[in-house]
């Protein structure tokens, strides 16, 4: 007897496919309709009205040469050569850091260390690299490995050694850089007027990030505590004085100026640090304002239910409205800091040998007079690298945490 | 509602915070981490000398320049080097009988000023052009010049163009904002000259725009003139006219209120153009240690007791001369025949040569 129930399971068919061959590709996106033709082809002149000069300069007329017998001086500027193993070390402790974190914390802030880990990867195929700087750049892959593999063995309940690792870090890393004092054996002091290059420039901006987002974070609680106007008023002024002037004074402010207030047997300040206090307190004015507007995103009902359940008020700050607030103006904020990474180019106007400021001392070597084009393509070039993986890895955090996404 | 008073805490823990914050980054500086304790100098101190303050912090601060060629940059291994850093490396040999013992602090030429007015710097080398309001207003004492420059203007060699009035009608580059421009509009007007200025923001732009026609001539001074025109695709094809549209005497300076260092500075720079003057080398000068000649043994502090007269030790011109070089040596060194440059000295020649380099007796 016929079963209206079919006993055996029909064929499974292959979802239809678009047959998409290269031809097709470039037919159905370039070629069709005739206005995509023709804007293929005005663009295809576009760039290659662009693309020849610049290539056929740098393939043939650009003075690479320039850019390996000036490297030492454009990665660390003056840092001595016989004290360069203090930066390598420093940097095997990041990886082991950053490893560490990205091990404990593998589902939020992971997928911005992994693409860290590709810095290295990119910076081998940098062709003037030596082959010693390139196993260099292999062992800080494989130290941060190691640190990933002791963070997956943490166990999830210690997860708050992963900060404790990163403070050590920062300790060990100025310990590291600065050395102990002049003449010692082993950790002779480097005194910060030597420290340059891209060294500076990560620096500055390294610690410009850590020091002014907390910094900020306060400023914003401050501005938005209605209930303490003295507080709010000192905040406002704070930001909207450091919001009205440029950068650029700031610095000759610190730079130049500050000497002629200080009593006359006062120390001379550190030429760093005085620039590091500028960028700080100029970031953590407008890292205060992002973070307003995220606060000002969290609806009155959060508050109230913070309320209801008990809370108080540091712990609805802390549990409830700060985790919001911020994950809501992540990308503000890495734009902010990718911009703060730039802005310490500023510094070379002052007289500090950052990336930038490097390169225009390099300029002025008489062996190397009209290589400007070389040498800023190249500092460029390691620009964008930094900037790139900045906002890229934000992106990854951003997914991570399901921002945009409710 | 409970939640007043806690957040009012709450609060008040975070202006308390802030205010340490603000308070460290003010009151931390004198200790930071990373910083060198550099003992104080101040300006204008009654008490302690430039010369006290130099020998206890055991090193020179020379107001230098890190961006012009030939005078002051950083060689490959990242230590200064250039005609004005030269003469920084004299002034510390002679304080310390050791030329390293020198700190150049780059500073951009707006700062230069301030930076050496402050005290953070004890003498400045930064082909500075001594002007009159530059010596009262400013407070500076202004040394012997060491670097007589002048403005003036490249053509192409194809162009014919020989003087000032040649130019009629031409375009020029010049650099914007700086006394270049202001000497070209000045010597222009002055003649009657019709030109049309072409401005850029950096000498590399100028160069530039001058190599890829966009005018027919550009304008700076003459030794920046020199040292461009060995990198243009065909240093041949261009020629510099004779003319020089300004006077620019660059030379070191100090600040105003402390006599024996200004006398020191420039009794450094003096000893350069003696030393030069009695065919005194870095390599021949142990050769003059029995000479009989009163002037060199007076130069070379085997008789009388000069140096003292500013502080410092017998032997401080023979450590000049021995360690750092007579001044053509400097000068060859950083812009003579062996260098791209190829300066020819020109009123940077003794007077004997018919040059301007004149140095007052050591007696």
């Amino acid at each position: 007897m016929a079963s209206y129930v079919q006993t055996s399971q029909a064929e499974t068919l292959a979802p239809p496919t678009e047959r998409y061959t290269l031809l097709g590709w470039v037919y159905k996106h370039l070629l069709s309709p005739w206005y995509n033709l023709v804007l293929t082809l005005v663009g295809g002149l576009l760039l290659y009205a662009i693309f020849k000069p610049a290539l056929t300069w740098a393939f043939t007329g650009a003075r690479w040469a320039v850019i390996p017998a000036n490297l030492n001086l454009l990665m660390r500027g003056q840092y001595p050569a016989e004290e360069a193993w203090r930066l390598w070390a420093v940097i095997f402790l990041l990886a082991l850091a950053g490893g560490y974190n990205w091990g404990v914390w593998s589902k939020t802030v992971g997928p911005a260390l992994i693409t860290a880990f590709a810095i290295p990867w990119l910076l081998m195929l940098v062709p003037w690299f030596s082959w010693g700087t390139r196993l260099n750049l292999l062992i800080v892959e494989a130290v941060g490995l190691v640190g990933y593999a002791l963070g997956r063995i943490t166990p999830k309940q210690r997860s708050q050694w992963a900060v404790y690792a990163f403070l050590a870090y920062l300790l060990a890393m100025l310990l590291l850089l600065r050395g102990l004092q002049e003449g010692h054996p082993t950790l002779p002091m480097v005194p910060t007027r030597l420290w340059g290059g891209l060294l500076l420039s990560l620096l500055l901006a390294f610690f410009g990030i850590v020091f002014s987002f907390p910094l900020g974070v306060l400023l914003a609680l401050g501005r938005t505590a209605e209930r303490m106007p003295a507080i709010q008023t000192i905040s406002v002024l704070y930001i909207e004085f450091i919001r009205g002037v440029p950068l650029i004074s700031l610095l000759f402010m610190s730079q130049v100026m500050l000497q002629l207030f200080l009593p006359e047997d006062f120390p001379q300040i550190d030429h760093m640090l005085r620039a590091l206090a500028a960028i700080t307190l100029f970031s953590a004015a407008y890292t205060a304002e992002n973070v307003r507007g995220g606060l000002q995103s969290i609806p009155k009902g959060q508050y109230e239910a913070a309320a209801s359940v008990g809370l108080n008020g540091y712990q609805t700050m802390r549990l409830i409205i700060l985790p919001q607030a911020l994950r809501a103006v992540i990308p503000v904020l890495v734009g902010q800091f990718i911009g703060l990474f730039k802005d310490t180019s500023l510094v070379a106007l002052v007289g500090l040998f950052d990336l930038l400021g490097i390169a225009r001392v390099i300029l002025a070597n008489p062996d190397w007079l009209g290589t400007q084009r070389e040498v800023y393509v190249f500092i460029a070039f390691l620009y964008w690298i930094f900037s790139y993986l900045m906002s890229y890895s934000s992106r990854r955090v951003e997914e991570a945490l399901g921002v945009g996404k409710f | 509602m409970m939640r007043g008073p806690r957040l009012y805490i709450a609060g008040l823990v975070a202006a308390m915070v802030i205010g340490m914050i603000i308070a460290a980054c003010a009151g931390a500086a004198p200790t930071p981490v990373g910083s060198e304790e550099v003992a104080a100098p101040a300006p204008q101190q009654e008490t302690k000398s430039t010369l006290d303050i130099v020998r206890e912090r055991d090193k020179l601060i020379c107001v230098g320049n890190a961006n012009l060629p030939g005078f002051g940059f950083l060689d490959e291994q990242g230590n200064f080097s250039g005609f004005d850093v030269d003469f920084c490396r004299a002034v510390a040999a002679a304080i310390f009988g050791d030329p390293d013992k020198v700190e150049i602090r780059p500073t951009t030429a707006k700062e230069r000023f301030t930076v050496l007015q402050s005290g953070e710097g004890d003498v400045l080398f930064r082909n500075t052009t001594w002007t009159m309001s530059r010596d009262t207003d400013l407070g500076l004492n202004f040394g012997p010049t060491t670097f007589y420059d002048g403005q003036g203007i490249m053509v192409r060699k194809d162009s014919g163009i020989q003087t000032l009035e040649d130019l009629n009608g031409a375009s020029i580059c010049v650099q914007t904002g700086t006394t270049t421009e202001l000497n070209l509009a000045d010597q222009m007007a002055a003649r009657g000259i019709p030109y049309e200025p072409v401005v850029f923001e950096t000498a590399d732009e100028v160069t530039t725009a001058y190599e890829e026609g966009r005018c027919d001539a550009w304008t700076t001074d003459k030794s920046g003139l020199v040292s461009r025109q060995t990198v243009l695709k065909n240093p041949a094809d261009h020629v510099i006219l004779d003319v020089t549209l300004s006077k620019e005497p660059l030379g070191p300076a100090v600040r105003h209120g402390d006599d024996q260092w200004f006398d020191l500075v420039n009794w450094v720079v003096y000893a350069t153009f003696l030393a030069e003057e009695h065919g005194i080398t870095s390599e021949n000068v142990d050769t003059f240690m029995d000479s009989k000649d009163p002037n060199i043994r007076k130069l070379l502090g085997l008789e009388g007791e000069f140096c003292a007269k500013v502080g410092l030790e017998n032997d401080c011109f023979y450590n000049v001369i021995k360690m750092v070089g007579n001044y053509e040596e400097i000068y060859n060194r950083n812009l003579g025949p062996d260098t791209i440059f190829n300066l020819p000295r020109g009123l940077n020649s003794l007077y004997t040569d018919g040059g301007l380099l004149y140095a007052p007796p050591i007696r």
